[in-house]
């Protein structure tokens, strides 16, 4: 319902959010403490616009409200303790210590700040994701629990903990200059990553994909993009997530089952993602000169994008990508997906050999996909008892139910031929 | 989830030229909606003068020039969305709508990929 007025309220938070937070923390230098004072802001808003209006700017109004109470709570643990032992924050003579207004423009966005803070080195990558999505997409805590499936009480301890151990660092409220940048910006981005790959194919659970965290990712990579004009791997893993999302609804069939890209219906991909990813990709070539591994990987999504039927794939263009990817970040799950491609431009006999020179490094053995390639190849080169015990291997190594069935679904398909070749 | 955005008036009575400080307060709205990744996609429309209508009865097409406004129609611009839900859509709606001063805005949700 649009006219609930206390869901109107909570709208104008969940958009403030993080501008609040990153103002507070700027000032405050404590991401706990800004993040109550956020939170105190909206229990006034709640208790007060119902009865004298929502203000012109509640932007304005929550942080000058935000900002008093967190001097009430310095001025409290300062009462209770009798110093200022806790706070890393010296409260400055008056009764508005921070300035009217913040000159945002003279020192850039606090939103970018925040990000690099949240993704910072010296936290675990799970409490980077939980600390990103909480203050940067003012997702609560419930809502992040849901989208990984974890107890709400999980999620808040990581929060907290990752508040804690952040506050412990003297991690500087800044953005990183120098030859930290490229490190601590590509933190940034495997973060929004992980997001969207949570998103995109889920690693447990029943459902294959949780849109709402595509959508989280999206959002935080255009803010990123926007605040990060100049750096072309922003561009890149923006354009690979635009693209990738634009095949969202052509990604699931009947039952729930993962649809393969091959077997999609385009029809179905959404052209104004694919427009905005294709864009994004072409700015990432145009700032950077050399592509990245993000601008690469869009590079190859967009191969995909731009072929109206899988057919008019151009997988030569494709599998070159693949090969300066492997260059730029060798690793084997990019091997994996090189041999797809060459599978397809070359035969499955060549991708074969590839994969098993890889399967001979035992560094995939556990991973599901490495053992449904393998088995989508033998079944290509007819020998589909061979395939069978791979696809039968892959469903016992997925960790996603959708993705466990459908290889279950072709390892039945695989033994009916495999019958019928003996009959 | 998506939403088109999009403002309604009455074509018949004449609208002022926007101020430079209009152009220059909407431009800085656009800039913040883009930022937070609301703002996916936005575009101007022309008067109806400019344009036609079209329709199909019985086989038949019938095609109209403009104007053919009957009541309120579509003017202005358009923006697609990218909203959590129909809350947050209509909070950047009115803060559009704010920058205009005042007017109708119209906000549905589009139906397809996430």
């Amino acid at each position: 319902m649009a006219t609930d007025p206390t869901a109107a309220i909570e709208a104008v938070f969940r958009i403030e959010f993080p501008r609040l937070v990153a103002g507070l923390a700027r000032y405050v230098h404590d991401l706990g403490l800004a993040e109550e004072s956020a939170q105190d802001a909206l229990v006034d808003a709640l208790r007060q616009w119902p009865q004298e209006g929502t203000p012109r700017n509640p932007g304005a109004w929550l942080m000058t409200v935000a900002k008093r109470k967190a001097i009430d709570r310095v001025r409290r643990e300062v009462a209770l303790e009798g110093k200022r032992s806790q706070i890393s924050w010296a409260l400055p003579p008056g009764d508005d210590p921070f300035p009217v207004e913040m000159a945002e423009d003279e020192i850039g966005d606090d939103r970018l700040r925040l990000i690099f803070v949240a993704c910072h080195p010296v936290l675990p990558v799970p409490a980077r994701v939980a600390l990103t999505l909480r203050l940067l997409g003012g997702l609560t805590t419930a809502e992040i629990a849901r989208a990984y499936l974890q107890q709400e009480s999980t999620i808040a301890q990581r929060i907290v903990r990752a508040k804690k151990t952040i506050a412990q660092a003297g991690v500087p409220f800044e953005v990183p200059g120098g030859e930290d940048r490229a490190a601590r910006l590509g933190s940034v981005l495997e973060v929004i990553y992980l997001i969207f790959n949570e998103g995109y194919s889920a690693t447990a659970g029943e459902a294959w994909l949780r849109p709402d965290l595509c959508a989280e990712a999206l959002r935080l990579g255009r803010l990123l993009a926007a605040l990060a004009p100049d750096e072309p791997e922003v561009h890149g893993l923006l354009g690979l997530i635009e693209i990738q999302s634009s095949r969202l609804d052509a990604r699931v069939g009947a039952g729930g089952r993962p649809v393969l890209l091959l077997d999609q219906d385009r029809r179905k991909w959404d052209r104004l993602l694919i427009h905005r990813g294709l864009s994004s990709l072409a700015r990432a070539e145009r700032v950077g000169a050399v592509p990245g591994p993000y601008a690469l990987q869009a590079a190859i999504a967009a191969c995909h994008a731009r072929a109206a039927r899988a057919e008019d794939t151009d997988w030569c263009e494709l599998v070159a990508r693949y090969d300066q990817l492997a260059v730029t970040t060798p690793s084997p799950i990019v091997e994996l997906n090189r041999a797809v491609a060459v599978s397809m431009a070359a035969g499955p006999l060549v991708a074969l050999q590839l994969v098993d020179q890889l399967r001979d490094t035992q560094t995939l053995d556990r991973y599901h996909l490495l053992h449904s390639v393998r088995a989508d190849l033998l079944a290509r080169l007819d020998r589909p008892a061979e395939a069978q015990a791979e696809f039968e291997l892959a469903a016992s190594l997925a960790g996603n139910e959708q993705e466990r069935q459908l290889s279950k679904d072709r390892a039945r398909a695989t033994a009916q031929v495999a019958q019928r070749a003996r009959q | 989830m998506r939403f088109l955005g999009y403002t309604l008036g009455d074509e018949s009575v004449p609208a002022p030229p926007p101020t430079p400080e209009l152009m220059d307060k909407m431009g800085s709205f656009m800039e913040e909606a883009t930022t937070a990744g609301v703002i996916v996609a936005t575009g101007g429309i022309a008067p109806t003068a400019m344009g036609a209508k079209i329709s199909l009865k019985d086989g038949e097409f019938t095609v109209v020039d403009g104007p053919f406004t009957e009541a309120k129609e579509l003017v202005g611009g358009w923006a697609l969305l990218e909203c959590r839900d129909l809350d947050e859509a209509v909070e950047w709606s009115k803060r559009f709508v704010a920058v205009l001063g005042e007017g109708e805005v119209r906000v549905r949700p589009v139906f397809g990929p996430e």
